[in-house]
């Protein structure tokens, strides 16, 4: 009894519940619409896990949101939505764009210049809202929102511009190859590496490095959760910025400034979904901003995936992989079965739905606990 | 110059209707303090059951209707969540959006052969002149005929505002919103209240979603709804969480939209790009400039457990 | 007691069991309070006298017992019952809304209207006005609750249970925030009820309130129900000692003061609220090394706004505030600190402690940017947990080896503890403690006291701030006393007349 109370209030047992009911609603939907659930979540299992080049296909989708979810983390740490990860990470893309396509440097030098203008642009915009919240006390999913729309007809007012937009195409030009993040990328274009690969003796590998874009974007989101959950716990800055998040006002009454701590907590933040678009358009075709007419929804889906890691850093690594995976495979449901892949967002919005009322797995326990005290109490 | 001013002044109407009756319910539900993040969703479950149900019984008035109750059916979700279960509402707010944005696409494709967007409706929302079955009149006058969904949202924010400042309802919601263990410990049911407010929420910005599938275009599709939940919220905080003010701040809003397609059309040598961006830039302009700190119910967001003081 | 059979009682609870978790609260307490009756509910903080009015007036559920009513057993599921039944409430912390006037507070969930729902304000208005000419409740009923005194805030709330036909009045500690004259007026009022038949029953541990105004008194201790008495039988030791199960001593010994230079001086200060009104008016103050300060005064006469301005958490208006002789008015927080102000502050949860840090985090808030605590920006969380650990055990705060809890899960007396012992090893020159017992029960508060007492006798200076009059004139060496933002009066403590203060904190006297 006293262990099903304990893990009932552990937050890992919460999420582990609400992955479940997701899938048991998204059955009872599919099944009302007339599909078997059995069917469809077989065919998702076999979209991620039949070939490995889904299973990157899944980690290529992942990367993105890894850096979004981290942003998103970051902030609610520090007491903060940042719905305008969504902005942010468009000014990533753009940024990365103009310094991909307009600045001609040596590879990997190229990408760490890309990725460093993508971090200040984008944590330039992410401070903005900071300093509007701080400075004016505009309550920061406003100025998010705002800025999220901004961020996209500024994407589209870049492309308008007659040195980045490429004729003929509502989008800008490739950046240069130079600052591409894709694995092995000038080998496995070139003659030798293109032989090697199709001479049919490397089936998985060629694969999986001509087939998808494959790039190092992971490891650099890997690195990355493992540096904010560094500066968060190990950091003295990052104890601020908790205190600041956890209790403003305490952290005002024992000396801590909070309104520098919320600015650079946005900023860093800005940082990270801003990076989120470097890595989309140095390491995945078509490497280029297009003309946009809806948000892209990196942002949007890093939320999903900071609130389906409880926020926690290493965490969200493993719910962007489950929220790419819910994605790319729910994508064969639609080709396999004809049965709308939406019934993937269907399950995702349980799942986060389900989180949201982890309270009432605590309301269980405590109840538990109370039938459990009383009959102890006689 | 005078046909541009009214030119200016019926598109303002046209983009405020949906804005003004989500925002509307971004007011009910926050003043019984709970945090509505998912009017998004709940809009767009409005503008897909009202362009289907509007599809396939040719009557815009149901589809009005059935919008309404999809998007309070959404919101009881919600309130399950925030009330009975104390929810984190930004969490479960979040989560709806995703639910009405996927329920919505998925019943789409089965009711419209796969498709994610509906047949057009036969018969829109009708404007002011075809409700009263006046003729159609050319000149000055012809501006006159506004559409009836944004009648209906004044209308609205009349009846909310009286009920809300001069009803015992009224009195119980704020009161709910601002101290709600006060109203529990005086017999109010703080939770039937917020059910019902957030309930109504629901409702409304079915109405909102209804509003744009239904009057503003004439048929549902993935992107008629997009950003216009979150722009009735931001509203909901610019007006100060008074039915008018998020009125009149949906009206600063659309106006702005207008401009941007007025000048767009040619009359100003600007980038259309740059132009669009205006209602959002002048958003956090009117934020920095005139509203400054908004002081929000005491206990919205707050979910309330009874004794806990 | 008496026999049951020849009295009419009001209330009778039998046997009630209350369980919070596994916690139980109420053990099987019972209490009969008779008819036209003032009857006091004593106990300690934490005893379970407002979880048994709670339940009495439907706001929780007994797990077992039975309630009657005028003789009848009743489930009383919600307030809506209780107030059915003629109970009303009064509860300590005042249950108003702010922003809303009198007569909508008191007219809340009993609205007259007229057609549709329209409520009838000028009707309801006219009934106000009558009941408080009737028992002599004076209120504005057109001002706002936010504008108006606490004392008339408690007359409203008082107005709100008899605008509900209350015919049992349970009032919740209703003389912690008042002067003595408005405790007087206070008990005149409870006397007009009673004798005009109405049943009320206060919950307090105020002995000589007790003494003062009650017919009967129940006392209970942990949950469990010790004794009824009759209040003019008995003396105010033995109650005490009922009521803590132990003799106790209700005064405070310390040794005289030795006053040495002056550590902090407010001169001509003047600080403002948010909505731009002078709180804090030309006020000015010395506190010297080795000597306690106490400010009497009634809730919102500026006491915040000072505090607040001597952290430099609002700006000062003008006026100067000198530590040691350095200035330090419109700085920072940290600036504060660092000139060797510590502070404990009024609200434990939203300036003391970060509920969700640990124990061990919440210790080091001030100075974990210092070694050993930290190191060039990288914090050593090793050092820090057993910087707690030496704290834990010299301030002995419960349970032992707390240092990685998060502070939420520490009982009110042991968070209260754990700043304290913050503030305390800051070894600051001045401490101002602001309601430093607020809600801490008897063996608590006689810590805090002895714990300021220490902290002067080691030649620091310190500031108490406290509502109750009681602490201020046990624990200082000197008190001013604060009255519209301003220091009226101060005086050596021994000696002082507690009717005098109480008519100064009441506006009664400028110097």
């Amino acid at each position: 009894m006293k262990q099903i109370e304990k893990a009932l209030r552990r937050p890992i047992t919460g999420i582990l519940i609400s992955i479940v009911m997701g899938f048991i609603v998204g059955a009872v939907v599919l099944t009302i619409a007339g599909y078997s659930p059995l069917a469809a979540y077989r065919e998702m299992i076999l979209g991620v896990f039949s070939k490995p080049k889904y299973m990157v296909q899944v980690i290529i989708r992942a990367t993105p949101l890894i850096f979004t979810g981290l942003s998103i983390s970051f902030a609610f740490k520090t007491g903060m939505f940042n719905i305008g990860a969504e902005g942010q990470a468009i000014m990533g893309m753009v940024t990365a764009a103009v310094v991909g396509y307009c600045i001609e440097l040596p590879p990997v030098i190229h990408f760490i210049a890309v990725a460093l203008a993508a971090i200040v642009v984008a944590g330039l915009w992410g401070a903005l809202v900071g300093v509007l919240k701080a400075k004016f006390g505009i309550h920061e999913v406003i100025s998010g929102i705002m800025l999220n729309w901004i961020a996209l007809y500024f994407n589209n007012f870049m492309i308008s511009m007659p040195w980045l937009k490429k004729p003929e195409a509502e989008a800008s030009y490739e950046v240069l190859e130079s600052s591409w993040l894709v694995v092995l990328n000038s080998w496995k274009t070139s003659d030798a590496g293109r032989e090697w690969l199709l001479d049919g003796t490397h089936p998985v590998l060629s694969d999986v490095l001509i087939r998808t874009d494959l790039n190092y974007g992971i490891f650099l989101a890997i690195a990355a959760a493992a540096l904010v959950w560094f500066l968060l716990t190990r950091t003295t800055k990052g104890y601020e910025m908790r205190a600041v998040g956890s209790g403003a006002d305490v952290a005002r009454f024992a000396g801590i400034n909070v309104n520098k701590n919320l600015i650079l907590s946005l900023a860093i933040a800005g940082a990270l979904a801003g990076l989120a678009g470097a890595v989309v358009i140095t390491g995945t075709m078509p490497h280029r901003i297009s003309v946009l007419t809806a948000q892209p929804g990196y942002g949007f889906d890093g939320i999903s995936v900071a609130l389906m890691a409880n926020t926690s850093p290493f965490g969200v690594i493993a719910s962007a992989l489950l929220f790419a995976g819910l994605q790319y495979g729910g994508s064969s449901i639609q080709a396999e079965l004809g049965a709308p892949s939406e019934i993937i967002n269907i399950v995702i919005g349980t799942i986060i739905f389900f989180i949201a009322m982890s309270g009432a797995f605590r309301m269980l326990a405590d109840y538990l606990e109370k039938r459990r005290g009383r009959s102890d109490g006689k | 110059m005078a046909s541009n001013i009214f030119l200016a002044i019926t598109i303002t109407f046209m983009y405020a209707a949906p804005l003004i009756l989500t925002a509307l319910g971004g007011v009910v539900s926050e003043r019984s303090g709970v945090i509505n993040i998912g009017l998004e969703g709940m809009m767009v479950m409005g503008a897909f059951t009202g362009a289907a149900v509007g599809y396939y019984t040719a009557n815009p008035w149901l589809g009005f209707l059935a919008a309404g109750l999809a998007g309070g059916a959404l919101a009881l979700l919600h309130a399950v969540a925030s009330v009975t279960f104390k929810a984190n509402q930004t969490i479960s707010g979040v989560a709806l959006n995703f639910i009405g944005q996927g329920l919505a696409l998925f019943l789409c494709r089965l009711f419209f052969e796969g498709a994610t967007m509906s047949k057009t409706v036969p018969n829109p929302m009708p404007k002011l002149f075809g409700f009263l079955g006046l003729p159609q009149v050319d000149g000055i006058l012809a501006q006159l005929n506004v559409d009836m969904t944004f009648i209906i949202a004044v209308l609205l924010t009349v009846v909310i505002w009286f009920v809300m400042y001069r009803t015992k309802w009224g009195l119980r919601l704020r009161a709910v919103g601002e101290h709600p263990a006060a109203a529990d410990t005086l017999g109010v049911n703080v939770y039937a209240v917020r059910y019902a407010a957030v309930f109504i929420s629901g409702i409304l910005a079915g109405f909102g979603g209804a509003a744009q599938s239904l009057a503003v275009v004439s048929l549902f599709t993935p992107t008629v709804i997009s950003g216009q939940g979150f722009i009735a919220m931001a509203a909901v905080i610019f007006g100060k969480w008074t039915p008018h003010g998020a009125m009149l701040a949906c009206l600063i809003f659309a106006f702005a939209q207008a401009l941007v397609v007025l000048l767009g059309g040619g009359a100003v040598q600007i980038s259309p790009q740059l132009l669009s961006m205006l209602p959002y830039v002048l958003t956090i302009l009117v934020l920095v400039l005139f509203v400054g700190k908004a002081v929000s119910p005491k206990a919205d967001g707050v979910p309330y457990e009874k004794g806990a003081r | 007691m008496a026999s049951v059979a020849d009295k009419e009682y009001a209330v009778q609870m039998r046997g009630i069991k209350k369980y919070f978790g596994s916690f139980c609260a109420l053990n099987g307490v019972q209490l009969d309070v008779e008819k036209g009756t003032i009857h006091a509910l004593l106990g300690e903080n934490g005893a379970g006298k407002s979880t048994l009015m709670n339940i009495l007036y439907g706001l929780y559920q007994a797990d077992e017992g039975e309630i009657l009513i005028n003789g009848r057993p009743e489930n009383i599921k919600n307030p809506a019952t209780a107030i059915k039944l003629g109970i009303g409430m009064v509860h300590q912390h005042f249950m108003l809304v702010e922003p809303f006037t009198v007569t909508q507070n008191i007219m809340l969930g009993m609205e007259k209207t007229r057609f549709g729902g329209v409520i009838d304000e000028a009707s309801i208005r006219k009934d106000v006005l009558e009941l408080s000419e009737r028992y002599g409740l004076i209120v504005d009923p057109d001002a706002k609750i936010e504008d108006i005194s606490v004392g008339m805030q408690q007359r409203v709330e008082i107005l709100k249970a008899l605008y509900r036909g209350a015919e049992i009045l349970i009032l919740d500690e209703p003389t912690a925030v008042l002067t003595p004259q408005e405790i007087g007026e206070l008990i005149e009022i409870m006397r007009k009820l009673a004798s005009d038949g109405k049943t009320v029953i206060i919950i307090t541990h105020k002995l000589g309130e007790i003494k003062k105004s009650a017919d009967y008194c129940t006392i209970i201790r942990r949950g469990v129900y010790i004794d009824t008495v009759r209040v003019e039988e008995v003396d105010e030791t033995s109650l005490a000692s009922m009521m803590v199960g132990r003799e106790v001593k209700l005064t405070v010994t310390k040794e005289k003061a030795d006053p040495g230079e002056v550590i902090l001086e407010i001169d001509g200060l003047t600080v403002a609220d948010s909505r731009g009104i002078d709180r804090v008016k030309d006020l000015s103050l010395q506190v010297r090394r080795g000597e306690i300060v106490g400010i009497a005064g009634i809730d919102g006469n500026g006491q915040q706004e000072l505090v607040e301005a001597i952290m430099n958490m609002v700006p000062a208006k003008s006026g100067t505030i000198t530590v040691k002789g350095r200035e330090i008015q419109n700085r920072t927080p940290a600036q504060t600190l660092a000139a060797g102000v510590s502070t404990i502050p009024e609200d434990r949860h939203k300036h003391g402690l970060v509920l969700d840090f640990s124990v061990a985090e919440n210790f080091v808030i001030e100075n974990f940017r210092q070694a050993p605590y930290s190191s060039h920006g990288i914090l050593d969380h090793k050092a820090i947990k057993e910087h707690a650990a030496q704290l834990i055990e010299k301030f002995d705060v419960r349970p032992a080896g707390c240092e990685l809890n998060p502070a939420r899960g520490l009982s009110g007396g042991n968070q209260q503890k754990l700043i304290i012992a913050r503030e305390v090893d800051n070894d600051p020159d001045i401490l101002i403690a602001v309601q430093p017992t607020r809600g801490l029960d008897v063996g608590a508060i006689e810590y805090v006291h002895k714990a300021l007492i220490n902290v002067r006798d080691q030649g620091k200076a310190v500031l108490l701030i406290s509502l109750e009059l009681d602490e201020v004139m046990d624990v200082s060496d000197r008190i001013a006393v604060i009255y519209d933002g301003t220091i009226v009066d101060s005086f050596d403590a021994e000696g002082a007349d507690e009717n005098h203060i109480g008519l100064m904190m009441a506006g009664g006297k400028r110097k």
